[in-house]
């Protein structure tokens, strides 16, 4: 059993003999480099994902996060309580089998907890780069070190 | 009021986590605003950019040490879990078995089948491959699958009678062909756009080519095709692209009181090789007074060489003769991280997408929340 070898998608046929499991190849206009909308990065963008909690007044407030967990949950809050206008933060994962994560955010006067959330955003990107950056530095330099 | 500026060795103070023989002691971070009155410790990217180091200890395709110095463990830990769970990978996620006639029951080995990893042409894996979805109610199954997601593997082995074998060989291995299975058995069939990036050497196959998947015994066979699709190690295990990928902290040892002579040998074997090391006494320090090497010039004296090798086993605590002598600590803000690949991913661009992965998690986040309602 040879699979089809032919390169244009329309033509190419599925390898297999047995019915049950017969593919075609994808329709043309799915080819679109290498952004890949099924994928899970691309995904969390289309949803609304975040809410706050009732009960919130502007400088102290509980905001729900779906699909996130400690992974963002932990670095979120070290970055937010890095913040001198902020009083106090904190999160927690309420119940293990549902996929939420809640931040408790107080602010002194001044600023809002959304305010303190959104930078707390911005700066953890900033020092996504920043490790980034100096990490590729580092692998470049081990590289032409080892090599010469 | 400017800020008061703690001294240097005051921080590198705040920087250690004690280990004691049976408690530890510092071990939450305390750079905090308001933690420590009238000091700065906002956040500050300059200061960040400053501080932060990576040390590069070995950077090989399958394996990568290197050493995050300077980060916080809640910034460490994320990446570290990104790296396990949610950089996507391929797995053997479908089976289809035609027949199967080994003692495996036909689930025990698609589970089996699952956990094999799989490597291939990196371009063709990370870029070229895209999601499976599953087909929407009423389509039938299978209709989403092409060759733009989905890799083909088949394996198609019987075990037959060896008529050169000796009369009454009982070896397996002489007697019959085919009496083991092996992950090399696993055979690659490109179809479509998957013939020209996946082209010999790029083919899909798995990493390790000598994973025992079943045996069989004359007249047994197995006949099965598998589906490979992409995924994340939090939806199976057999996605992770890592295997494993964890940090420890940095040991310290500090030798407060002299440790000599035959004391110092035992010393050194209470932690791995390298850890410590022997230097004759000097005249110098044998001279000064209350420095405890008074009339000790010349003795062996146990020194500190390489603490990142220690695994902090607390032995040298356990001895009376090093009561008081010796400190043991960790620093808290260097993270040693091992990145093992599993083969799909060189394991520094592994790394750096687990940075990517966790950017872009912000970014969708703060575009959520710039959109939330009021």
């Amino acid at each position: 059993m040879a699979p089809a070898k032919s390169t244009k998608a329309t033509e190419a046929t599925a390898p297999a003999e047995k019915a049950d499991t017969a593919m075609t190849d994808a329709p043309p206009d799915v080819r679109r480099g290498s952004f890949d909308e099924n994928s899970p990065r691309a995904l969390a963008f289309e949803k609304q994902r975040v809410r706050v909690l009732p009960g919130s007044s502007a400088t102290a407030a509980s905001f729900e996060f779906q699909e996130e967990d400690h992974t963002l949950g932990n670095a979120l809050r070290y970055i937010i309580m890095k913040n001198p206008e902020v009083e106090f933060c904190g999160y927690s994962i309420p119940h293990p089998s549902e996929e939420l994560m809640n931040i408790r955010i107080q602010t002194y006067e001044g600023t809002t907890a959304t305010e303190a959330l959104e930078k707390g955003l911005n700066d953890l990107m900033d020092l996504c780069d920043v490790v980034s950056d100096k990490f590729m530095t580092a692998a470049e330099q081990f590289a032409s070190k080892n090599q010469s | 009021m400017a800020p008061i500026q703690a001294s240097q060795a005051e921080l590198d103070r705040r920087k250690i986590v004690g280990i004691n023989a049976e408690i530890v002691t510092d071990v939450t971070s305390t750079d905090f605003p308001g933690h420590w009155p009238g000091e700065d410790h906002s956040w500050d990217i300059e200061k960040f950019k400053k501080n932060f180091q990576v040390k590069m200890y070995k950077n090989d395709k399958i394996e990568a040490n290197f050493s995050l110095v300077g980060i916080d463990a809640a910034v460490a830990n994320a990446l570290r879990r990104i790296l396990i769970s949610e950089i996507p990978s391929v797995a053997i996620e479908r089976v289809f078995i035609y027949n199967n006639s080994s003692v495996i029951q036909d689930e025990v080995l698609a589970a089996r089948l699952g956990l094999i990893p799989l490597k291939g042409s990196k371009a063709g894996i990370i870029d070229f491959l895209k999601w499976w979805t599953k087909p929407a109610e009423g389509e039938p199954e299978g209709s989403t699958s092409n060759d733009l997601n989905t890799i083909r593997l088949k394996l198609n082995v019987g075990c037959t009678r060896n008529k050169d074998a000796a009369p009454g060989e009982t070896d397996p291995f002489k007697a019959y062909h085919n009496a083991h299975i092996y992950a090399k058995d696993i055979e690659f069939v490109p179809f479509g756009h998957q013939v020209e990036i996946f082209g010999s050497e790029h083919a899909v196959v798995p990493t390790n080519p000598n994973i025992l998947i079943a045996k069989l015994r004359p007249g047994q066979c197995i006949d099965i095709e598998m589906d490979a699709i992409k995924g994340v190690g939090r939806d199976h295990a057999k996605y992770s692209p890592v295997a494993p990928a964890s940090y420890r902290l940095l040991p310290t040892i500090t030798i407060t009181q002299p440790i000599l002579g035959t004391d110092a040998e035992k010393f050194a074997r209470c932690f791995p090789q390298g850890v410590i090391g022997f230097e004759p006494v000097t005249k110098k320090e044998a001279k000064q007074k209350g420095s405890g090497y008074v009339g000790h010039e010349g003795e062996k004296k146990a020194v500190v060489l390489d603490a990142m090798k220690d695994t902090v086993s607390r032995e040298c605590l356990r001895h009376e003769e090093f009561q008081g002598k010796v400190k043991l600590g960790r620093v808290r803000d260097h993270f040693i991280f091992s990145v093992e690949s599993v083969g799909q991913w060189d394991s520094d661009v592994l790394f750096v997408e687990a940075v990517k992965s966790l950017k872009s998690k912000c970014e969708a986040l703060r575009q959520n929340l710039r959109n939330m309602p009021e």
